[in-house]
């Protein structure tokens, strides 16, 4: 069946959309990441424009992350004071990624700088997801003991205004959420993205957080970054299509139930291992697009719309 | 339905005929007539492109074209080239108010019909339509590799064709073509031109509108997101924090 997206000016078939939600959900609820990196590219895959893709997943993300962010609330699992602070940062990362990316879309470069950020944030994150989960599987191999932690970078300690942060037991600089924050959300304006794929594994490494506030925290700023994002796009650009968000919100709410399942029968460290593999594979699928010659060298872009 | 518009009996396109006829008893004077099945495209939540039926007659045996132009807008052409390894967008030409939608029919190749300059004249044809560039400093050569790259790629998208050969006379008098409108066709004001050619000349030509808007629930939401901005982006994030509370308790652990 097909259906006529109101924004993206195209009709596709329900069940494409229906299956792509459902798809990226199995496998947002099995590695419990966004998914919004696989769904953007994805959806510029099938042809809708990069800048309705990049809108539009925003408000999908908004609300994949509504139902997630629940249950880690009831089991207490948010740092709300932290939460505020990466907010700060988010806010204004993401105001100024929106602001970029209307400049971008203007000259014609916004698909190459989608391509790039993919193509760096998502090979250093695969990178180095990889090498850790290879290292751990090695280690239990030999029956070498618990993993060495991670330490936090030396540099991290010295920033100055320290603010304790009693749920994640910190005392550490005002900065570095913020800074996080900030990072994520210029992302988030850009590529479509809640940024769980940076914001999880900073908020372990770089800002030191425990692991049982980790996920529940970032949900929590994910929400107000992507609706941040939603709302600047719907009024800068006209580009965030809620019938495209809806029906991937209704394959993606049922694919992640059976992903949380299947997920809970792996072991974390093949888990992550895999994750790991996913994000390289679409890592490099993004660049040897870049690489490759295109079959056109030309594309249109047909400007002022009619009112 | 589309099928069934296009078997419409000849007795049925006859009596449409007959009407128009009488209708139209001045055009006679120019030795044409023509109408379409429709002068209004709704595009609907399952719009998946349509057809529309132009029939015509003529007084006197003569070859005719057919002329489809979208509405008019600025578009960009651009470029990609190699920088370090990476193909990105470089050189870029502005076409000032071409048509976005362009399909010429005609009942044979269009070499046969007229000499190059009348169909120049008259936009008949892709090769003919006229492009104007933003852009003074660029050499001919240059412009026509983006004028045949504007081509290539709106063809690819179905939005401009040449189907010649598609108008098919009934009798020797009565004509008729389909025009046909993908799902990605571009709203606002169409003309449709029916050219009545003879001995390599334009004897007379006609022009009809069609309008092709979008209507229903699609419509609506396209106007407020237009409009009303802020409140669409406000409703979005709402229904967004609503739909994804909905999906959590639908399928909350048990």
């Amino acid at each position: 069946m097909q259906i006529y997206l109101p924004i993206a000016e195209m009709s596709v078939d329900v069940l494409l959309l229906l299956g792509l939600g459902g798809a990226v959900g199995f496998l947002s609820g099995m590695f419990g990441v966004g998914g919004g990196f696989l769904m953007t590219p994805l959806l510029i895959f099938v042809g809708v424009s990069p800048p309705i893709a990049v809108a539009s997943e925003a408000n999908h993300i908004t609300a994949s992350s509504v139902s997630g962010v629940l249950a880690h609330w009831l089991r207490k699992g948010v740092d709300f004071k932290m939460g505020l602070y990466l907010l700060i940062g988010g806010m204004a990362g993401s105001s100024a990624g929106v602001w970029l990316f209307g400049i971008l879309a203007e000259r014609g470069q916004i698909d190459l700088a989608i391509s790039l950020l993919y193509v760096i944030f998502l090979g250093i994150v695969g990178i180095l997801m990889a090498q850790e989960s290879i290292r751990t599987i090695l280690r239990r191999r030999r029956n070498a003991g618990p993993a060495k932690r991670i330490r936090q970078p030396r540099w991290i300690r010295s920033l100055p205004l320290k603010i304790r942060f009693h749920k994640s037991r910190l005392y550490i600089s005002a900065f570095l959420p913020i800074g996080v924050g900030a990072l994520v959300g210029v992302l988030a304006g850009l590529l479509g993205v809640g940024g769980g794929f940076i914001l999880v594994p900073a908020m372990i490494y770089l800002i030191g957080m425990p692991s049982s506030v980790v996920i529940g925290t970032s949900l929590f700023q994910v929400i107000f970054v992507t609706a941040n994002v939603t709302f600047l796009q719907s009024v800068q650009h006209q580009t965030v299509d809620v019938v495209l968000a809806f029906f991937l919100l209704a394959g993606g709410v049922i694919g992640a139930q059976y992903g949380a399942r299947v997920g809970a029968r792996l072991p974390a460290e093949q888990m992550r291992g895999l994750l790991a593999l996913l994000v390289l594979a679409v890592a490099v699928k993004l660049l040897l697009d870049l690489v490759i010659t295109p079959d056109d060298l030309y594309s249109l872009q047909v400007m002022g719309a009619a009112k | 339905m589309t099928k069934r518009r296009l078997a419409i009996p000849a007795l049925a396109l006859a009596a449409l005929l007959g009407a128009l006829l009488l209708d139209r008893a001045d055009a006679w004077a120019q030795g044409l007539v023509a109408d379409l099945s429709d002068h209004f495209v709704a595009i609907t939540a399952g719009f998946t492109g349509t057809d529309v039926l132009l029939f015509g007659a003529v007084d006197e045996v003569g070859d005719i074209a057919v002329v489809v132009r979208g509405p008019e807008r600025n578009v960009v052409v651009r470029r990609k080239d190699r920088f370090v390894g990476v193909w990105a967008n470089s050189d870029e030409l502005t076409f000032e108010s071409v048509p976005t939608f362009y399909a010429i029919a005609a009942n044979r190749p269009l070499g046969n019909l007229a000499p190059r300059p009348v169909l120049e004249r008259n936009q008949i044809g892709l090769r003919n339509i006229r492009f104007n560039a933003i852009e003074a400093d660029v050499t001919e050569v240059e412009k026509a590799r983006f004028v045949d790259a504007f081509i290539r790629l709106q063809k690819k998208q179905r939005l401009y064709s040449d189907d010649l050969g598609s108008v098919t006379f009934m009798t020797g008098k009565l004509f008729r073509t389909r025009l046909v409108f993908p799902s990605n066709v571009p709203v606002g004001v169409y003309s449709v031109q029916v050219f009545l050619i003879r001995d390599g000349e334009v004897l007379s030509a006609q022009t009809s509108p069609l309008n092709i808007d979008r209507t229903g629930i699609g419509a609506e939401v396209y106007l407020f997101a237009h409009r009303h901005a802020a409140a669409y982006g406000a409703l979005a994030i709402l229904s967004a924090l609503v739909a994804g509370w909905i999906g959590g308790q639908v399928f909350k652990r048990r």
